[in-house]
């Protein structure tokens, strides 16, 4: 079959890039200048205890040893522990993941939902005052410093208009829901919680435009070049030829191909939505990966940053990887080969 | 990323080119601008941010680390344009010095990055074999990873400083450029001229110098020139969560970074810096499609 041969492929390449990020992760944390055992222990530790905790975590073997150690605890799903909670980062990880991913998701929705109609718009009426707004929009997004219009977004609409709340998944006084999902959103609605479910919505408007805006910027760019190519194609002069109505050539016939080339790029924008949440998260004070790796950057808290950049490169790859699958399942072209 | 790769490189025209006197040159540069508004503005933009970088003292009416605490906080007005901050430095001067620390890092990580990716590339090109494999393979493992959280990662590991994190940005994004100058390489090879060269008995060292070089340039400039505005955004990014440039430091992410405290009821602290930051990157932005979209003639018609 044509698709094994493309999966192996990318799978023995996924065994190579999981062990390259662990090879990366491992000599940054050796990297680190300064003592770990002594961050640990604290600086007014004895040398006896310093000992005790660098035998501890294996400091005092050789290197290839601490790495076999290392790759071991990976496999183990144990990522260390965070020396500012003091959990184990896994167990954090997995507290503010679904938080992430809520966000994620709204936003890549709300980019998808403007992006792609206002980048087909922008090709039908190519130079007209639609296309010109397009790309106006859309070189914005891409030159948009994503911290700075979140903070001019709650000047507005917090502190200003007060319409929306600015920080935080939730009003205070509302009790959470009980954790299902984790998403806020489905876990209000299970249980049947609709004050916790609009508040839950209205915190997650100017935080999911936010992080959506740079995105829709590239998706719009996307879709507004493919369509220009397929819009050339001699099928769709012949469909237009025949007579068939504007808007079931535009969806129809040209839409579903220019879509193709796109899905490619939406493996390429989770990289940048994955950062993008990273800033928008610590903007609007959101408990997700982002704002816990932002405090462990600033506390300097290693073992919570590394565990932080391995999930985060875990998930993206395989989220890639996925993303070549759905493009080889759309394209049959591709399939064929 | 979409790299522009010409399909014929343009050696031939190149030699025509160089002869062309620079009042001619200038005046197609100045045609091709014409048809585009958008890429003039651009061009404007990325002017009036080098004239900001070159004259700052002679532009900013004063000195941007001047502490004068009775004039604290005080909003946009004749004497203080973008108004003052917490402990009363004029934040218009601030702005004005502030594009030195970003553009400057900015146009380093690009620059550190093309430099080595294009050595490492155009080197794994021409040896070819197990070594070109092998330096492929890595390159291929680090691109597969999100560039910005290992940069994040390595930045915060080698300690937050503004040099750190240029590093940091610089060394994730050197893989792309080593995969464009390799492909280059490879097909200019093959060019005649450059067997051509061979037979006359030229080194590989001269022929990577003289041939392969001068040639694969044109879409790396591109690259570079699409990727400086994204390289802005990124490095104020990291100064705005602490990796990069450190508070005093007049740089702008780290202006809105402390702006951000004051932002309820000082809006103009954050607001003027990350106004910058927009209108530099959509700048760089303006000309990188405009470069492109004049080298890549399928779209010229557009």
């Amino acid at each position: 079959m044509a698709i094994t041969r493309i999966i192996i492929p990318r799978l023995i390449l996924l065994l190579f890039v999981v062990l390259g990020v662990a090879v990366i992760t491992f000599t940054i944390s050796h990297l680190i200048p300064g003592d770990p055992a002594r961050m640990i222990a604290g600086d007014r530790a004895s040398a006896e205890t310093l000992e005790n905790v660098r035998r501890n975590l294996g400091l005092d073997r050789p290197v290839v040893e601490q790495f076999t150690i290392y790759i071991g605890n990976l496999l183990n799903g144990d990522l260390g522990t965070s020396l500012r909670t003091g959990r184990p980062v896994a167990a954090d990880i997995r507290t503010f993941l679904p938080a992430t991913l809520e966000l994620g998701t709204i936003a890549l929705f709300i980019a998808i939902c403007l992006g792609v109609p206002l980048g087909v718009l922008s090709a039908v009426y190519k130079d007209g005052p639609i296309d010109q707004l397009a790309r106006t929009v859309s070189v914005c997004g891409i030159s948009m410093p994503v911290f700075w219009f979140g903070l001019i977004l709650i000047y507005v609409f917090y502190a200003k208009f007060q319409v929306l709340p600015g920080s935080g998944r939730l009003a205070m006084g509302i009790v959470p829901p009980e954790r299902i999902t984790g998403f806020l959103l489905i876990d209000s609605l299970l249980q049947g919680r609709f004050d916790a479910f609009r508040s839950a919505t209205y915190h997650i408007v100017l935080p999911g435009f936010v992080l959506a805006f740079a995105n829709m910027g590239v998706i719009t760019r996307q879709i507004r070049a493919s369509m220009l190519d397929v819009l050339q194609e001699d099928y769709i002069r012949t469909a237009r030829a025949s007579g068939l109505r504007k808007g079931m050539i535009i969806f129809n016939y040209a839409l579903r191909n220019a879509l193709i080339p796109s899905i490619t790029l939406l493996g390429l924008a989770l990289g940048d939505l994955l950062y993008g949440a990273v800033l928008t998260e610590t903007i609007f004070a959101w408990p997700g990966m982002g704002t816990y790796v932002v405090t462990s950057i600033q506390t300097l808290d290693f073992p919570a940053i590394m565990g932080f950049t391995i999930v985060a490169s875990i998930g993206y790859v395989l989220i890639n990887l996925m993303v070549d699958l759905a493009y080889m399942v759309a394209d049959p072209q591709i399939r064929e080969v | 990323m979409s790299a522009v790769m010409p399909t014929e490189p343009a050696a031939a025209t190149a030699v025509t080119r160089r002869a062309k006197p620079l009042s001619e040159r200038l005046r197609y540069l100045w045609y091709l601008g014409r048809r585009s508004p958008l890429t003039l503005l651009g061009v404007a933009i990325i002017l009036m941010v080098m004239v900001m970088i070159v004259a700052a003292p002679w532009i900013a009416p004063y000195n941007p680390d001047k502490v004068s605490l009775t004039a604290r906080l005080l909003p946009p007005s004749s004497a203080h344009w973008f108004g003052t901050d917490e402990v009363g430095r004029d934040l218009f001067s601030r702005v004005i010095f502030g594009a030195r620390a970003s553009c400057g890092a900015a146009f380093m990580i690009v620059l550190i990055s093309t430099t080595v990716g294009v050595l490492i590339g155009c080197f794994s090109g021409v040896v070819g074999g197990r070594v070109d494999t092998a330096i492929m393979r890595l390159m291929d493992v680090v691109l597969a990873l999100p560039a910005l959280v290992l940069a994040m990662a390595l930045a915060a590991a080698l300690g937050p400083s503004l040099f750190n994190s240029m590093l940091a940005v610089a060394i994730v994004r050197i893989p792309a450029y080593v995969r464009l100058a390799r492909g280059q390489t490879l097909s200019l090879r093959e060019q005649v001229f450059v067997k051509a060269a061979r037979t006359y008995g030229a080194s590989s060292f001269y022929i990577l110098r003289w041939h392969i070089l001068p040639n694969a340039m044109s879409p790396i400039i591109v690259q570079a020139t699409l990727d400086l505005g994204g390289v802005v955004l990124i490095a104020a990014a990291l100064s705005f969560i602490g990796l990069g440039a450190q508070p005093p430091t007049a740089e702008w992410g780290a202006l809105v970074s402390s702006g951000r405290s004051y932002m309820l009821d000082q809006w103009w602290y954050a607001t003027f810096p990350g106004l910058a930051i927009l209108i530099t990157a959509t700048g760089c932005n303006l000309v990188g499609d405009g470069i492109r979209d004049m080298l890549d003639p399928r779209l010229r018609g557009r």
